[in-house]
């Protein structure tokens, strides 16, 4: 009853974006509309007008959060639904959904040290995980500075900020920490919102962003994106070759690409502590979930046609807001995966 | 036009008697709004304190009491309790209403006893445009002026200078971050004055100039004449603004959500992050991703609801007694 009447909710609003779009542009009938990840709207809006201005179709996306494009989709109220969180093949096939990676991002670890630079400090997942779980709690702390003989560490507490609201960004967060670390497996475990040990919680990117510009001796995470736009200082991070990475474009695609794609149906795959010398160990892709038999044919194909030029040459696009484009051999997969189960 | 005459009376007493049950008719009609009108109040409230409990029905089956004194909140084993976000609530209203009182009550003072007269429309108009800031903007001014400020100057000092003292220390001891219970506590009480005071100020100009004047002819300072006059003759109203104020703070949302740290620890100090019940809510709703998540989230909203009756019902319930031991004083 209770998520009845929550995705009614939702429902309605969708309907009501959707229908105000209609009045706006009557001519268009078979506008795409999807809803999900807050991630991806930035460049889903840039990759909807330009395709708006190349082919004259319109792309509604309402950016509601993982959840709720779950929800959406699920309700087939949207053509699309955008998630950061893979659904498994199994729950897929239950409601007879096709999902497929549209963009690479990832999880960054930022820090208020002053007099730090961006890309000094140096950080192996079990430290994270440690400081995270509450167990490291000072900057000084043998584990770190071991980790960063150059860097002069102050005796200071570690402040640990966390996202406060439920996010994919949480999500490839929490699922690297249990990778790297036995004891954040048992105790905390991983999913868009968990149960920290530590530290305080901040609504969003920004939220973070803002506790950790304002508190000295934090450490938080946000999307790369968002540490690039506002120069954060992020920190390297030791990858599973023991390579120490700094967080941009080409670590991230390097993650992306050594991830083996064809391994799980659906591109079911979270490709977070990815193998390769430069793959940086936090990436994570966003996924678009559509009905494999839709009810309405004709607007899925017309989303998947957008899709298709969004993978093709919406790169540029992607490249100048700092998304990460897929590697070319997953854009081909996506497209086989496409003629194969999308009718 | 004579022989009309007794006609022309009966017309007028048909007509006195039509009159009449139109009168009765329009009467009842303005009855009837004027009841659906307050029982629209009573069926919203009715309707929305069972819809939330029935949206909650599932935490509160799946883990029932324990739900009250649970402090787990963990969306990955499913586990919820609602004690952190209850204490969290509680205890940055109570700090807020510390705060908001005696400044709210000496605002209402200043503006009717002894601000000259040209000031007091210019600050009291201010006052009420207080009340109209946008809570997000409370939350915005706290975190990047007030946390910083706190940070550097008030959190250090209390830790150095009280948290050592032997019962109260454990509240003032912590890292200073600058956000928590305190921080909250203060946004929400800068953000309650507004209410109460233009509350106070407009009830104690309802007292009579003639008890004012008695008061003072007999000698009074102005400090006796509102705490002996001004205060007992307006008590009830004066009350009724503090349990305003109070409703507001237990329910604030976006300001808190800013300055509170949204940590799901229970910890005893006002220095340490924490959670209420309207932030937890307003963090999590939309990302809530199983039904018992986003059904104990609907049941924390329940219990903001018994929460916030409970403490006027207790509010009511002193007032109460206040009057009667004022009444046999008296006698």
């Amino acid at each position: 009853m209770s998520v009845s009447l929550f995705s009614s909710f939702k429902k309605q609003a969708a309907v009501l974006g959707f229908t105000t779009l209609l009045a706006a542009d009557s001519v268009h009938a078979a506008d795409i509309s999807g809803a999900g990840s807050s991630f991806v709207y930035p460049i889903l809006s840039k990759w909807s007008a330009s395709y708006n201005a190349k082919t004259g179709e319109r792309v509604n996306y309402q950016s509601i959060g993982s959840g709720g494009g779950i929800a959406q989709i699920k309700a087939a109220t949207v053509t699309f639904g955008a998630s950061d969180m893979p659904l498994r093949p199994e729950e897929l096939e239950k409601v007879g959904l096709a999902q497929f990676p549209v963009v690479i991002g990832g999880v960054v670890p930022v820090v208020n040290l002053p007099g730090v630079k961006a890309g000094e400090i140096r950080f192996t997942g079990p430290v994270i995980a440690n400081i995270f779980l509450g167990k490291i709690t000072k900057w000084n702390d043998p584990a770190i500075t071991s980790l960063n003989p150059k860097v002069r560490l102050p005796d200071q507490k570690i402040t640990v900020v966390h996202r406060s609201d439920g996010s994919g960004t949480t999500f490839n967060w929490a699922n690297y920490l249990s990778k790297v670390s036995p004891e954040w497996k048992t105790k905390v475990g991983e999913g868009t919102s968990v149960q920290w040990p530590a530290g305080i919680g901040g609504k969003g990117n920004e939220g973070v962003a803002a506790y950790v510009n304002q508190i000295k001796g934090s450490l938080g995470y946000v999307e790369l994106a968002y540490a690039l736009q506002n120069k954060m200082t992020f920190t390297k991070v030791k990858n599973k070759s023991g390579h120490f990475v700094d967080p941009s474009l080409e670590t991230f695609q390097a993650g992306a690409a050594s991830a083996d794609w064809t391994e799980q149906p659906d591109f079911y795959e979270i490709i977070t502590d990815a193998p390769g010398k430069a793959s940086w160990p936090i990436t994570a892709s966003v996924f678009v979930l559509m009905y494999k038999q839709p009810k309405d044919a004709a607007r899925s194909a017309e989303a998947l046609k957008f899709f298709k030029w969004a993978l093709e040459e919406g790169q540029n696009d992607a490249q100048s807001l700092d998304y990460v484009a897929l590697p070319a051999k997953l854009v081909e997969q996506i497209e086989t995966y496409w003629a194969k189960e999308i009718k | 036009m004579f022989k009309s005459y007794p006609a022309l009376a009966m017309d007028r007493s048909d007509q006195a008697s039509s009159r009449d049950r139109h009168d009765k008719r329009a009467d009842m009609l303005f009855h009837l709004v004027v009841k659906g009108c307050a029982l629209l109040v009573l069926i919203a409230l009715l309707g929305a304190a069972f819809s939330m409990l029935w949206g909650g029905r599932e935490a509160f089956a799946t883990f029932g009491w324990k739900f009250l004194w649970s402090s787990d909140w963990d969306a990955v084993q499913r586990k919820f309790g609602a004690l952190v976000p209850i204490y969290g609530t509680l205890v940055t209203a109570l700090i807020a209403m510390i705060i908001a009182v005696p400044v709210s009550f000496g605002i209402a003072l200043f503006l009717t006893e002894i601000a000259p007269v040209w000031l007091r429309t210019p600050v009291a108009a201010a006052i009420e445009l207080l009340a109209g800031i946008p809570s997000i903007i409370y939350g915005m001014w706290g975190l990047f002026v007030f946390v910083p400020f706190m940070a550097e100057h008030v959190d250090p000092w209390l830790d150095e200078n009280l948290g050592a003292l032997p019962i109260t220390g454990p509240l003032f001891q912590g890292a200073p971050i600058g956000l928590g219970m305190l921080t909250a506590g203060i946004v929400l009480g800068i953000m309650v004055i507004p209410f109460v005071a233009s509350i106070m100020r407009e009830v104690f100009l309802t007292v009579p100039s003639e008890i004012k004047e008695s008061s003072y002819a007999i000698g009074s300072t102005t400090w006796e004449v509102v705490w002996d006059v001004v205060l007992p003759y307006t008590r009830s109203a004066v009350i009724g603004g503090i349990f305003l104020g109070l409703g507001r703070a237990l329910g604030e949302t976006m300001a808190v959500t800013f300055v509170l740290g949204n940590a799901h620890l229970l910890s005893a100090s006002l220095l340490e992050p924490g959670n209420s019940i309207a932030a937890t809510i307003a963090n999590e709703f939309t990302e809530a991703d199983s039904p018992l998540y986003l059904s104990s989230l609907i049941a924390l909203g329940f219990l903001l609801f018994a929460v916030t009756f409970i403490v006027l019902a207790v509010a009511r319930l002193m007032l109460m007694r206040l009057a009667k031991r004022a009444g046999e004083n008296r006698q």
